[in-house]
């Protein structure tokens, strides 16, 4: 338990758009988003949980904690992040978590980081300390600003502290398996979405559709019923601790055969429906068909003018520094909407002193 | 900021005259209401204690004349009020003086409904239940639902945030809502999210979310639409006191349940709901719960099998399960019917909105009854106890003595407990003009001044809703001097 608000304030009236501050976590995700640039600041010994009863369903702590101890202690008690953050190592801090938006496999069941961030206190970039949000499910009073931050990839401001939703552990999870093409796996996905299943994640790589079933026991064995499939995992959920390799977890913290080589990843966010995607390269589908993975040497411009035409955005999620500069990491905005993103950057940080160029060279 | 919009009274006439003749010409015939008794009814929405009448109402019927008479607004410099149905009840869509009202209810088409990618496009004056009405076919619903689901529209509910008794497994409106077409008060049209789960950028559907018609102006709305439960089923639990009643939703949620629906209700509500629907609500008990399941057939028996348990552990003096369908719907029915159940026992009330940590709710519901004893008022309460959500209505006949400031000034010390416990002013009604005070007891100077900044980044003028949801920071000094801020 370390509060280090003073030192990060001093830092922040200390810095300036000459001398702009570089915000990390455990650093895991180094990777993410266009090259760091600024100094160093570093939140992680920033620490402690300030406050968690199981039964308010919420937990606040210092930005610094790291996840590792967070799903530690909900597990003691039952409970978890049910948007499943990927865990790239023991350092993960849960600012860093909020702060990249970054989501697992229950994605697409349990809903995104920006669906539990429930408040933040932050500094602003003249070392203001704001309070948004708060620690209950429904706060309505001014701007949503925690939940904006959520995925903004600390270009508003330095989180301090976080309050998150927290949910019980399913009863039970099972999982089946289909052999069966994109174009099939595609069609079923969004079928048995839109019927009351207790279907928690999915995955579709090489001809394999591994669907993910959680909650009550009676629901899964009547869905397992239902479906048919070949059934892989069976009994009580268990929340492995990380460095365990089940199936579900590999995919979640990104250590599966499929996210290791040099080729750029891609990651396209499209509507579960759009159609197979054309392009060449190994692709790894989650989300119910709303999240595709690409490994691909295809054009930035290909790849993006694919994304867009099925009303979806490409995202290079891990490239060399080279294509990230000339590509940029994120989907260009539209003029106006980046209009807005500038003005609400100016709001938060005038001095423009927060991870410049994370996210777009604009912010 | 006001003080620019109203200029001298003998340029009023002037600039309304304009104004008036610049809107005629791009609304559609009938789509103009300027006349003092055309007018009239959108003096005031929800919140009716508060009331003035606009110099105009503007009933456009396609999206550009919207962005026109946006733009005329915005030409002119003057204040323009959104309206849905009007349903809200913090003043949200309280009209402006010498400002225009701009009504969207004629917006009431439901674009396209595409079940297997579970969405709904739907135009903003698109009521609630009508999206689940729609969706029904295909086995889907839209989860969100207010009590006011069959009046109230989905811009209103995307101005609010709306909840609803089902929010804890299924979400608010922030959690249902895909892709909105906004217009700005430039008459700017920008598409914020997508039919993806998420976009590039700043998550701007959050920001919009909530922002009570503060930001801009909802053309359209993609909803996500959630497959029907094959079946639900609801326990009523009697408790004789409220802590015990307290205790048990958080021995629920303890034993790894999360209820479709978690409500609570106190006697006085109890009373009043069961004279107005006459659902068998145990009127000796000082709270009952009602507690729902939904899903498959054997998760539903499982999960009500073991709430019931629970709650006889916890105290619960009597238990009954709904046997049917049509005995569930007449449970919710006196819950759902609570505020004109109440409006029956009383000529006024005022609906509070606070949200606590559920913790706290034995206490905070015993320091209501004290509050109300002081200012010599009667208080029901109903609750979303799964949320932490309580709605004390606040009894009372303006046209009596003090009445009507008694209940204000309980309304605000009600709402100063629930900031003092750790809670929210508002947890699902909004701010609107009703609250906008008590927002110094939540925020700082420094906090509004950033709202302020949101606010200038969409709409530098300040003409969407000015006076509402956020308090120019300087104007709480003086509340706090007088309240009992913690912001001192």
């Amino acid at each position: 338990m370390t509060d280090l608000t003073e030192q990060f304030r001093e830092r922040i009236l200390a810095a300036s758009s000459d001398a702009p501050l570089c915000i990390r976590g455990g650093g895991s995700k180094d990777f993410y988003g266009n090259e760091p640039r600024g100094e160093l600041l570093e939140t992680r010994a920033h620490t402690g949980v300030l406050a968690y009863e199981p039964t308010e369903l919420v937990i606040t702590m210092r930005a610094g904690t790291p996840l590792a101890e967070i799903e530690a202690t909900l597990a003691e008690n039952g409970q978890c992040l049910a948007f499943e953050p990927p865990r790239f190592g023991a350092d993960s801090t849960i600012g860093g978590v909020v702060s990249a938006g970054l989501s697992g496999p229950r994605r697409v069941s349990a809903g995104a980081v920006r669906d539990f961030v429930l408040g933040a206190k932050i500094l602003d970039g003249a070392a203001r300390e704001l309070n948004f949000g708060g620690q209950v499910m429904k706060n309505v009073a001014g701007y949503d600003v925690s939940r904006v931050m959520a995925g903004s990839l600390g270009t508003l401001g330095l989180f301090l502290e976080l309050s998150l939703k927290v949910l019980p552990r399913p009863v039970a999870e099972a999982t089946l398996r289909f052999e069966m093409a994109q174009a099939d796996a595609l069609d079923k996905l969004n079928q048995w979405s839109a019927q009351p299943l207790p279907l928690v994640a999915s995955a579709w790589q090489d001809g394999m559709l591994s669907v993910r079933l959680g909650g009550a026991r009676a629901a899964i064995a009547a869905a397992e019923k239902m479906l048919g499939g070949e059934k892989v995992g069976v009994g009580e959920v268990q929340c492995p601790a990380a460095g365990t390799a089940s199936f579900w977890d590999g995919l979640r913290d990104q250590r599966a055969n499929y996210f290791a080589g040099a080729t750029p990843l891609w990651r396209l966010s499209v509507p579960s429906v759009a159609p197979v995607i054309d392009l060449p390269g190994a692709t790894l589908i989650e989300w119910g068909g709303a999240q595709r993975w690409l490994r691909s040497t295809a054009s930035t411009e290909e790849l993006r003018a694919a994304a867009e035409k099925v009303g979806g955005s490409a995202t290079l999620y891990r490239a060399d520094t080279a294509l990230k500069a000339a590509s940029g990491v994120f989907a260009p905005l539209p003029a106006p909407l980046l209009d807005l993103h500038r003005r609400l950057k100016q709001t938060f940080d005038p001095h423009g002193i927060f991870n410049p160029g994370r996210m777009y060279k604009e912010l | 900021m006001t003080a620019a919009l109203i200029p001298p009274a003998d340029q009023d006439d002037t600039r309304r005259a304009i104004l008036l003749a610049r809107l005629q010409s791009l609304l559609p015939a009938g789509g103009l209401l300027s006349e003092p008794e055309e007018i009239k009814p959108y003096e005031c929405d929800g919140l009716t204690a508060y009331r003035c009448l606009p110099w105009c109402v503007a009933l456009p019927d396609r999206e550009e004349q919207v962005v026109a008479a946006l733009r005329v607004c915005h030409d002119l410099k003057i204040p323009v009020v959104v309206r849905g149905a009007g349903t809200g009840l913090s003043g949200g869509a309280t009209p402006v003086a010498a400002g225009v009202v701009l009504s969207l209810a004629r917006f009431m088409r439901i674009i396209e409904i595409d079940p297997l990618a579970r969405l709904a496009r739907v135009q903003p004056g698109v009521r609630n239940i009508a999206i689940s009405e729609a969706a029904a076919q295909f086995g889907l619903y839209y989860a969100p639902d207010p009590s006011s689901q069959i009046a109230c529209t989905i811009g209103g509910n995307v101005a609010e945030n709306s909840g609803g008794v089902h929010c804890l497994k299924y979400g608010l409106t922030v959690h249902n809502i895909l892709k909105l077409r906004v217009a700005l008060i430039d008459g700017e049209v920008i598409e914020i999210g997508s039919h993806a789960l998420d976009s590039p950028g700043y998550d701007l559907l959050a920001l919009l979310i909530g922002s009570e018609g503060m930001l801009g102006v909802v053309l359209e709305a993609t909803v996500k639409l959630t497959p029907r439960p094959t079946v639900a089923q609801v326990v009523m639990a009697s408790f004789d006191d409220v802590t015990q009643a307290g205790n048990a939703v958080a021995a629920i949620i303890a034993a790894g349940i999360i209820p479709a629906g978690l409500e609570m209700m106190d006697k006085p509500a109890t009373a009043a709901v069961e004279a107005f629907v006459h659902a068998g609500y145990d009127l000796s008990a000082a709270a009952i719960l009602l507690a729902e399941s939904d899903g498959t057939e054997q998760e539903v028996a499982e999960e009500i099998a073991a709430m019931c348990q629970v709650l006889e552990t916890s105290g619960a003096r009597g238990l009954r399960v709904s046997q049917s369908d049509d005995e569930r719907l007449r449970f919710w029915a006196g819950r759902k019917a609570a505020f004109p159940a109440v409006g029956r026992l009383t000529p006024d009330y005022l609906c509070m909105d606070g949200t606590i940590p559920r913790k706290h709710i034995a206490h905070v519901l015993t320091r209501i009854e004290e509050l109300a004893q002081k200012h010599r008022l009667r208080v029901a309460n109903v609750f979303h106890a799964g949320d932490g959500n309580l709605h004390p209505l606040i009894m009372f006949d303006a046209s009596r003595d003090d009445e009507l400031d008694r209940a204000t000034a309980l309304g605000a010390d009600i709402l100063a407990l629930s900031v003092e416990v750790g809670g929210t002013i508002t947890g699902e009604h909004g701010v609107g003009l009703e609250k906008v005070q008590q927002m110094c007891l939540q925020f700082s100077f420094d906090e509004l001044t950033a709202f302020q900044g949101v606010k200038a980044a969409f709409d530098p003028l300040g003409l969407l809703n000015p006076g509402k949801a956020v308090p120019q920071p300087r104007h709480c000094s003086e509340y706090r001097l007088t309240g009992s801020g913690r912001h001192t």
